[in-house]
């Protein structure tokens, strides 16, 4: 199995505080893995140590074949990156931003033009290219932080949050690029905290908590293995879902608060539990195994 | 099955320092800002030191005719070029590293792309050490106007310039990598700056100054630039401009290096 992305072992400390803690990963090429955990799992710190700018304090990183942090420049040449942060020269129009990062990734001068004209289809800001960035709505600055990353071709995107704060129909345009380029053959990690992000587009999860890995594999095998194929939803006062959560613990099956209900797990069949029957889904996977609820 | 790593497409050349691609890519990105901030940026740094010295070369010279053998308005024409390096150089490093940093994020970017922070400090303070450089020639084109005799060693002036332009941006970058706020600045500027502008034989020669004034004279670059300046616009005087030109060299390497080390640990966790 090709790998673009291997970690093992990598451990990342900030004074008293360890963000990751001896994390493996793999991200085999071609597909889309996503990273999936609350704030402060450790995802943000996992995406900088892979442009090398952070150092883990132990463990290996290779990226596309080349060992880090050494040779982080030569990955960093074939890959791009999508930062949670937008980070794009507001001043300036959606053409120079493009243009100054053609220049950044060695895009060679006789397809630089090539390169920006098809970023800025791509992105769909081709009427809009004269345009100060600090023009455009949040989804086109997301757009084309995104395509800025693919002016050179990249075998690996590295997406950080890519849809957090859009509105559902701009994040859902999002997916269908990313979609695309998944198709295309690049390799893409990405984080997020929609899991109806990671379900839609990653082949692979991996759910972080406190650093380390708790879950890895396809999302449906990550549901069918923690929590079951269905779901029971109960509603009532807070009394009846303590008598629920009893219940269920007495007969060995999970639960968890969702607001106003209980959801109780691996109760299939169980004709005796009155309550809503919904599918599982990764949300359920992801409260069980890290105790978290998703912000 | 083993897992192996992907193979790297086409056996690559290994990416060495100081690589001429990444230098050229962070020096676009600052022209292309230029060309939308020229007007300002070129206001400011050029406006202020001729105004200086019209006010100190009208204003003063009408007291003095002469100082240390030159007309004043000679004088300080010459000497306010270094003024204008420092002005051009050292506030402009400051204040936009900090901001491209600390604010806009923008060497977040930069460092995702195959740049390092050496090459980005590189890359930065050749921009910064160019525009101080040609910057500087302005009050000498307007002492020009005002009197001052062209000669062929004014040539020498923006080299002179840019070098030094190259140490304060350094030294800028320096400052804004060590600095928790921008509000911090202000130590730096009051307590070390402007000491050093008013004594850098820019208004008045260092020579009528108690020893030990004199003695700080000669460890600021200021100084060694006005000379340095002043030598090469009225005639070189052998050893003494050597020893200049050494000192400025040294204070641009000291300080490239420096803005490197620290930006270093600014940038990578």
């Amino acid at each position: 199995m090709e790998l673009a992305i291997r970690l093992r072992g990598v451990v990342k400390r900030f004074g008293s505080l360890t963000a990751v803690d001896g994390l493996d990963l793999d991200v085999p090429a071609g597909t889309c893995v996503g990273l999936l955990g609350p704030n402060g799992a450790g995802k943000s710190t996992l995406m900088k140590a892979l442009t090398a700018q952070v150092i883990p304090d132990e463990g290996e990183l290779e990226v596309l074949g080349y060992r880090l942090p050494g040779d982080s420049k030569q990955a960093r040449a074939e890959m791009g990156v999508v930062p949670q942060l937008d980070n794009l020269d507001v001043s300036l129009s959606v053409e120079h931003n493009l243009l100054v990062f053609a220049h950044l990734y060695r895009v060679p001068a006789r397809e630089r033009r090539a390169a920006i004209d098809r970023a800025l289809a791509l992105a769909r800001l081709t009427d809009r290219r004269r345009s100060k960035v600090d023009e455009l709505s949040g989804g086109m600055r997301r757009r084309l932080l995104i395509v800025r990353a693919l002016l050179h071709r990249p075998r690996l995107l590295l997406l950080d949050e890519p849809t957090v704060g859009l509105d559902p129909q701009v994040r859902q345009e999002l997916w269908a690029l990313i979609d695309l380029l998944r198709s295309e053959g690049v390799s893409i990690l990405m984080s997020t905290h929609y899991i109806e992000e990671a379900e839609r587009l990653c082949d692979r999860v991996t759910i972080m908590s406190h650093g380390q890995a708790v879950a890895v594999g396809p999302p449906r095998e990550l549901i069918a293995e923690h929590a079951g194929p269905e779901a029971i939803e109960v509603y009532g006062p807070p009394a009846r879902l303590a008598e629920v959560e009893g219940m269920a613990e007495a007969r060995g099956w999970r639960t968890r608060r969702t607001g106003t209900s209980v959801s109780v797990l691996h109760a299939n069949g169980a004709a005796d539990l009155e309550g809503e029957r919904r599918v599982t889904n990764l949300e359920d996977v992801f409260v069980l195994l890290t105790g978290e609820e998703i912000a | 099955m083993a897992a192996t790593t992907a193979a790297p497409a086409a056996p690559q050349r290994r990416l060495g320092r100081l690589e001429r691609a990444a230098l050229q890519g962070v020096i676009v990105r600052e022209l292309v800002n230029y060309s939308s901030f020229w007007r300002s940026s070129s206001f400011a740094s050029t406006v202020e030191p001729t105004i200086y010295m019209l006010a100190f070369g009208f204003g003063f010279g009408s007291l003095v005719s002469t100082v240390a053998g030159y007309d004043y308005i000679d004088f300080v024409g010459t000497g306010i070029v270094a003024t204008t390096v420092l002005f051009a150089g050292a506030f402009p490093a400051m204040y936009s590293t900090f901001v491209k940093y600390s604010f806009q994020h923008t060497y977040d970017a930069i460092l995702a792309a195959p740049v390092d922070t050496e090459e980005l400090v590189t890359a930065e303070t050749l921009w910064i050490g160019a525009r101080t450089g040609t910057f500087g020639c302005v009050p000498m084109l307007v002492a020009i106007a005002f009197g001052l005799d062209p000669s062929w060693g004014m040539l020498l002036v923006p080299p002179i310039a840019a070098l030094a332009g190259l140490g304060w941006a350094g030294f800028g970058i320096f400052v804004a990598a060590r600095a928790r706020a921008i509000e911090s600045f202000a130590y730096w500027q009051t307590g070390l700056l402007t000491p050093m502008f008013l004594v850098a034989g820019t208004f008045f020669p260092l020579g009528e100054l108690p020893g030990w004034a004199q003695a700080l004279g000669n460890a600021n670059p200021l100084f060694h630039c006005v000379e340095l300046v002043r030598h090469a616009v009225f005639g070189f005087e052998g050893w003494v401009d050597a020893w200049h030109a050494a000192f400025l060299l040294t204070f641009a390497l000291v300080a490239w290096r420096l803005a490197i080390r620290y930006m270093e640990r600014r940038l990578i966790l």
